[in-house]
């Protein structure tokens, strides 16, 4: 009977195993058949009846100074090195030095065709994307501490008021703030400029709201004992306060960064020169520019996910902690 | 000392009051009195029209196909997203081995930028080469157009027993007959592709939250059901997910709002709003009417009403949820 019982429960966790894994194994499948797009060659992209990247001959020439690499289909070996290949881009058959034939199973020189593609290049983007993001989190994040000190430590006028000002602002959709804040920053011309992909970024009312959660947990008693020492509020923020709230803020610094690295919408419209493109928007361009190279959008849609997923890794411990918190939203 | 006024405060809420009240609360009111003006893209308040853009929007059709389009996409995809995120936090709490690695693996796609996974997703539903028709070519099935295919899913369906619905549907004899025909039809194919694609992308979100609430339940409620012989099914009924509820309200209601939100897959994966405008959602037509043709009167009218709908959910939202749920912390 207990042993039955043991082995029922056995039985039961393969089970869910088994399910978790096929669950799990579409999940992930995207991003494989994205890296496994980008490291194609384009004649094999349209193939259908191999999935996984196979070994492929190429012709390499310099023409002009410039490396030119072309699927070729070896057709005969007419000795004295010169091999007989059909071009698979054009068609064509012709004879070749068989000095010239390579053969690459991985085409990682997509990632590098991919990233010059664009005007001025991928480099400006991930430059204008991290230092956007980089900024408005350093930003968001001072500017909510700040708040936040002063709701839970300080007593002033209009205390409560503003604070459900700041709170209401989290019911509305930043759908409706587009058109306003368009003009606003067309008014002080800072169409096209960091200063419109950043500055009504600098504070955000969740990070402000989490913070007070945080502080508030903080004995009162510590904040009269440092005020009777002599510790100025100030120093009482930057000396003890802040140390001891490190979890949450870098929490929030990755839901900020997170946030403004993965945003598309807001840069799409107060940007026009190709200067100011950040890496979500050039994706977007690219899309439209090079809607069939599909193993160049894919080398793209990669090396703008990575970074992520490296973020995400490595940090892992409090994107859980930001999540369970976000329930606290409500 | 604690109850003096310090007014030292306001040097600390400055930086924050001042972005807040400039780019988020003066906003409010600016897009509303945006939507009340005629004007033009240098004077874009030049003369009081008063709710004449509103009752345009009353009458515009493409406006009732784009909330009709949105509407469809709530429908399919909050449910669809909840039910398999219960199922996988569930299997998820059975108190297994390797929870973490399955939990980052549902989670990978919320980090991940909608913008290129859109791209990937466009990809896999191509039309020539794509993943999904290549399985379809593998098992001889007819391949589809998937993301330029402007049938509606009623009609795919229904095609499958050999019904074929009628291709219009004739009511007000005027273009509004198109909405009631969209209706009758379903949501166009290339919309459900979206709806698939978003499903995966914010499934991990909502396993994290179930899976919190799940590890909210106190065990001993599951043995007092053992013990009177409840099954498993029987203990999900009578436990899990009563229990469960404000945690599946609160997903419910932030879900549907961001489904009224939805944009970037919409835009990177049908810039045009797809095959006969059918997946052209509220803010896809906002975003045209605002920065295509510069309707910005218009636009605000019709962001006034999105804003109004989401303020309402958000409502409802405080109201019968509020500080009952409570995860971690």
């Amino acid at each position: 009977m207990v042993k039955s019982h043991a082995r029922q429960k056995q039985f039961r966790a393969l089970l869910v195993h088994f399910f978790l894994s096929i669950g799990g194994l579409l999940m992930c499948f995207p991003f494989f058949w994205m890296v496994l797009t980008s490291l194609k060659s384009p004649q094999e992209v349209l193939r259908v009846d191999h999935w996984f990247p196979h070994q492929k001959a190429f012709y390499v020439s310099v023409q002009k100074g410039k490396e030119s690499v072309r699927q070729v289909e070896i057709l005969e070996n007419l000795g004295d090195s010169r091999v007989k290949v059909r071009f698979m881009d054009r068609n064509v058959i012709e004879q070749v030095e068989s000095a010239g034939l390579e053969h690459r199973q991985f085409l990682w020189s997509n990632y590098e065709k991919a990233w010059n593609k664009v005007q001025p290049s991928f480099t400006r983007y991930f430059v204008n994307s991290f230092v956007i993001a980089v900024v408005t989190t350093v930003g968001q994040v001072t500017t909510s501490i700040l708040a936040a000190y002063a709701f839970v430590f300080f007593v002033f006028p209009f205390k409560n008021l503003l604070f459900t000002v700041f709170l209401a602002t989290m019911m509305i959709p930043q759908e409706t703030l587009l058109i306003p804040n368009y003009l606003i920053l067309s008014e002080l011309g800072w169409i096209d400029t960091y200063m419109a992909l950043i500055v009504p970024w600098l504070a955000g009312v969740f990070g402000i709201f989490m913070l007070r959660q945080f502080f508030a947990q903080i004995p009162r008693e510590l904040f009269d004992a440092a005020m009777i020492d002599g510790c100025s509020k100030f120093g009482f923020l930057f000396k003890i306060l802040v140390p001891l709230s490190l979890p949450p803020i870098i929490t929030i610094s990755i839901f900020t960064f997170l946030g403004s690295w993965n945003s598309l919408l807001w840069p799409l419209i107060v940007t026009n020169s190709q200067e100011m493109r950040t890496i979500q928007v050039g994706l977007s361009y690219f899309s439209q520019a090079e809607g069939t190279e599909w193993e160049l959008l894919m080398a793209a849609s990669t090396f703008c996910i990575l970074p992520l997923i490296v973020l995400y890794i490595f940090a892992q411990k409090y994107f859980v902690q930001g999540e369970a918190a976000s329930g606290l939203k409500g | 000392m604690h109850d003096k006024n310090d007014h030292s405060a306001y040097f600390y809420v400055l930086p924050a009051g001042a972005i807040i009240l400039l780019f988020h609360v003066f906003p409010v009111i600016y897009s509303f009195l945006l939507s009340v003006f005629k004007g033009t893209l240098k004077h874009p308040m030049r003369e009081f029209i008063g709710l004449s853009n509103y009752a345009e929007l009353v009458g515009d059709v493409s406006f009732w196909k784009a909330m009709l389009n949105t509407l469809f996409f709530s429908v399919g995809s909050v449910p669809l997203g909840i039910l398999i995120a219960l199922g996988i936090a569930v299997l998820l709490n059975q108190k297994i081995q390797g929870l973490g690695i399955y939990r980052t693996i549902y989670y990978l796609p919320v980090i991940t930028s909608i913008a290129a996974v859109s791209l990937v997703w466009k990809w896999l539903y191509d039309k020539k080469a794509g993943f999904f028709n290549q399985v379809f070519d593998m098992v001889d099935v007819a391949p589809s157009a998937w993301l330029q295919e402007s049938r509606g899913l009623f009609e795919v369906v229904f095609s499958w027993v050999h019904i074929s619905l009628p291709t219009s549907i004739v009511f007000f004899g005027t273009e509004f007959d198109q909405v009631l025909t969209r209706i009758a039809h379903g949501p166009s194919v290339a919309l459900c592709c979206i709806i698939a694609m978003s499903v995966w992308k914010s499934l991990g979100y909502n396993v994290v939250i179930f899976l919190a609430g799940l590890q909210g339940i106190p065990n001993h409620l599951y043995e007092a059901a053992e013990i009177d012989g409840a099954n498993r099914w029987q203990q999900f009924k009578a436990v899990t997910w009563p229990l469960l509820s404000p945690t599946t309200f609160f997903i419910f209601i932030m879900s549907t709002i961001t489904s009224f939100q939805v944009f970037v897959q919409v835009f990177m994966m049908t810039p045009f709003g797809g095959p006969d405008g059918s997946t052209s959602v509220v803010v896809f037509y906002l975003y045209e009417k605002a920065f295509k043709t510069f309707e910005f009167g218009y636009a605000s009218a019709m962001a006034y009403v999105l804003f109004t709908i989401i303020f309402i959910l958000t409502l409802i939202q405080k109201k019968y949820v509020g500080e009952k749920v409570h995860y971690g912390g």
